[in-house]
């Protein structure tokens, strides 16, 4: 069986550790990290029966995401420590909120930027406020900046001068040029706090963002570990409210999502074992390429079907824009050597 | 200019260590190390746990040092306060 | 991959895939005698593969891959593939390694106690190690020390040797001709040739040793000795370190506890003989 079949069988619980053989661990090990999945995979396996070297690895693993999420979290903070003041709220998207609302699929994983959520009329005070701190403009050219402004869900990212940590500023969860606009409002609006006191999105509205990012907005890079979110997410959320998928279904269909949100579950169910309630569990072709396209990785960590690849980047700038935008920004990007397959592979 | 009140970061989250003429300190929230000379450290020892300005902390390290001139101590006390804010070891209270 | 190579070097088990079989071939001869064991899986693993599959023949050039991956690093002639191999295992240990902290720095060790030298390239502290690896002290690695946060000891990276340029000749004139790897000439970083080290310090890999004195070399100049500071020492080594930031808490006790317990001198030396015969005074008056 393939390395990336081990790692999801692995993960859904289909396949048992211990009856890996050496050579096994080797590719499963390299797609993990490929798709910085290792620490997650390190939680997950954390008593089983595991050989030596794997049990090693593995608590490092585990060691240094404990560091790394401590160090986003403190950026959190930071954030908060720049935009309170002005009496501006934020609410923390993607990884930076799984770890402060202290959910399951937390557990290792790993958190790049930090995604914030402003209502926009906050947007240009946020943007002055963190500068005031600290935060700079990433050097861009002025292409990527123009494109930014007039068609993005966020600012040019933010980093920090000393801590060189970046920052997104978002005030919507898709792009304005996108076909689908999500109620903006509505998600700062219902959002919740956490124990600590941070906003974050509430349960239905985190599921549907996590499958906008990864299914409407993304060209599935990193797919593998944003469906482990989904799955974690609308699982530990389901078991705590038995209305959860009901609630769900309403609150997707409001933002335009309920395709997105509906995929995702499916290929939750495919890949990670998820179980879903009636009204969900059904079945579309499509899937198919979604599924080949989450797989693609081959024994050494690479990605493999590089048309599929490249079908899924032109969809994902599809989705994004009218055609005539997308046909202007690709040949802007190619003409500048952009390489779509090179890109890497983590997109928080 | 007012004087700011601070409060410093408690005294589990640090982990401080003289190493010769320098202080390494390490803050397990931010898991960042910071490498200060004095007075950093003494004013931070100085806060305690208490919100605190410029004006108090200068009282105490003035009452523990022996300092001269204190109206000096505090503008330099503030200045300082203003770099470990930076630094996230000290918070506006 | 079409070809393939397990080797371990220190702690850390390296699974190497490439295109071609001449780097595995070359990698493989030169890790002949070192310690394996074929049922432990890889810590990390190096892909050296051809952009486009054309390549593998025409006008072959070499892209260095793996779990980590230097995002513009260019690519290498396949007659350097060999040194493609070694930057592709260096790449994985520098920014994927979390076990212990890790030190751009080279080590020898005597009687269970070890000199760290730390430095950046050109420093002489690749080639001094190597020096002193063939007289009375274990080499313990050219180019990573790793500083074990439980027990504070060093641990031994003893890596083929990466000679270059005059280091090459000063070499070749010592030792065995079967210990060196094939010159590498006109490479981006000058000439380059691998020596195996001393089959006692690839048998004593896994041996911890404690660190006794901590230098940082300059080549050129007067010979002169320098006293470091702890605070110093610290920062220097913090940015020796690859994996400091990543290790938290861990990193900072054990490089605290590391410039606390060692003395640390800066030395500058105008050639290999005042280096050497400069390590051994030091060693001789002050090593703990």
């Amino acid at each position: 069986m393939s390395a990336v079949r081990t790692l999801v069988d692995l993960l859904a619980g289909r396949a048992d550790a211990a009856t890996l053989a050496p050579r096994d661990w080797d590719g499963v090990i390299s797609v993990a990290r490929a798709e910085a999945m290792l620490a997650t995979l390190a939680h997950h396996l954390r008593d089983t029966g595991l050989p030596p070297a794997v049990a090693a690895l593995f608590a490092d693993q585990r060691a240094a995401a404990r560091v790394a999420q401590a160090q986003a979290l403190w950026e959190v903070e930071m954030a908060r420590r720049a935009l309170a003041p002005q009496g501006i709220e934020f609410v923390l998207l993607k990884g930076a909120a799984y770890a402060a609302a202290g959910l399951s699929c937390s557990e290792g994983r790993q958190i790049g930027d930090l995604d914030i959520l402003v209502q926009a009329l906050d947007v240009r005070r946020a943007e002055n406020a963190l500068l005031n701190a600290g935060w700079e403009w990433v050097k861009s050219d002025p292409y990527d900046d123009f494109y930014y402004r007039e068609h993005m869900h966020e600012l040019p990212p933010l980093i920090h001068s000393v801590r060189d940590r970046m920052i997104d500023v978002h005030h919507t969860i898709l792009p304005l040029t996108h076909r689908k606009t999500p109620d903006a409002l509505a998600l700062v609006g219902d959002a919740v706090a956490t124990v600590d006191g941070y906003a974050v999105l509430c349960p239905e509205d985190m599921a549907v963002h996590c499958a906008a990012h990864m299914i409407a907005d993304g060209d599935l890079q990193g797919g593998l570990r944003n469906l482990w979110d989904f799955h974690c997410l609308t699982r530990d959320f389901a078991s705590a409210d038995p209305g959860y998928w009901g609630k769900l279904d309403g609150r997707a269909a409001m933002h335009g999502l309920r395709g997105a949100a509906h995929r995702s579950a499916r290929l939750a169910r495919d890949i990670y074992g998820a179980v879903l309630p009636p009204g969900w569990d059904r079945h579309d072709p499509a899937d198919l390429w979604f599924r080949r396209r989450l797989l693609a990785r081959d024994d050494w960590g690479r990605q493999t079907d590089f048309l599929l690849q490249q079908a899924f980047y032109i969809r994902s700038h599809w989705m994004r824009m009218p055609p005539l935008m997308l046909a202007k920004h690709l040949w802007t990007k190619w003409r500048k050597g952009h390489n779509p397959a090179s890109r890497g592979t983590s997109s928080s | 200019m007012p004087d700011r009140a601070y409060r410093a970061a408690p005294a589990d989250a640090l982990r401080v260590e003289a190493l010769g003429d320098l202080t390494a300190i390490f803050d397990r929230r931010s898991m960042q190390t910071h490498l200060v000379i004095a007075p950093m450290p003494e004013i931070l020892a100085a806060m305690g746990g208490d919100a605190c300005g410029a004006d108090a902390i200068a009282a105490r390290l003035a009452g523990e040092f022996d300092l001269d001139g204190e109206g000096d101590v505090a503008a330099i006390v503030a200045d300082r306060l203003a770099e470990l804010a930076a630094m996230g070891l000290v918070a506006e209270a | 991959m079409r070809h393939s190579a397990r080797i371990q070097v220190g702690p850390v088990r390296f699974r190497i895939g490439s295109d071609w079989r001449a780097p595995i071939a070359a990698i493989e001869a030169l890790y002949a005698d070192y310690p394996r064991d074929d049922a432990r899986p890889a810590d990390a693993t190096v892909r050296l593969f051809a952009a486009r599959p054309w390549r593998r023949w025409l006008r072959p050039s070499v892209h260095i891959g793996g779990d980590f991956v230097v995002p513009d690093a260019l690519p290498l002639p396949l007659a350097m593939g060999l040194l493609a191999a070694e930057m592709g295992m260096n790449l994985q240990v520098a920014l994927g390694w979390r076990r212990h902290l890790l030190l751009h720095a080279s080590a020898v060790a005597r009687d269970g106690r070890a000199v760290i030298l730390s430095g950046e390239s050109g420093s002489g502290k690749s080639t001094l190690a190597a020096l002193l690896g063939e007289g009375d002290w274990r080499l313990m690695g050219d180019e990573f020390t790793l500083i074990d946060p439980a027990s504070g000891d060093a641990l031994a990276f003893p890596r083929v040797v990466s000679l270059k340029n005059e280091a090459i000749a000063e070499m070749t004139a010592r030792v065995d001709a079967a210990r060196m790897g094939p010159l590498l000439v006109g490479t981006p970083k000058g000439d380059i040739r691998h020596l195996v080290p001393r089959a006692d310090a690839i048998a004593a890999m896994h041996v911890p040793a404690r660190p006794a004195l901590i230098l940082f070399p300059r080549f050129g100049g007067e010979a002169a000795i320098e006293p470091m500071g702890e605070g110093e020492a610290f920062v220097r080594l913090t940015e020796a370190s690859t994996n400091y930031t990543a290790l938290g808490e861990a990193g900072f006790a054990a490089l605290a506890r590391l410039v606390r317990g060692t003395p640390a001198f800066g030395i500058s030396y105008p050639d290999s003989a005042t280096g050497m015969a400069l390590v051994e005074r030091l060693w001789a008056e002050t090593a703990r």
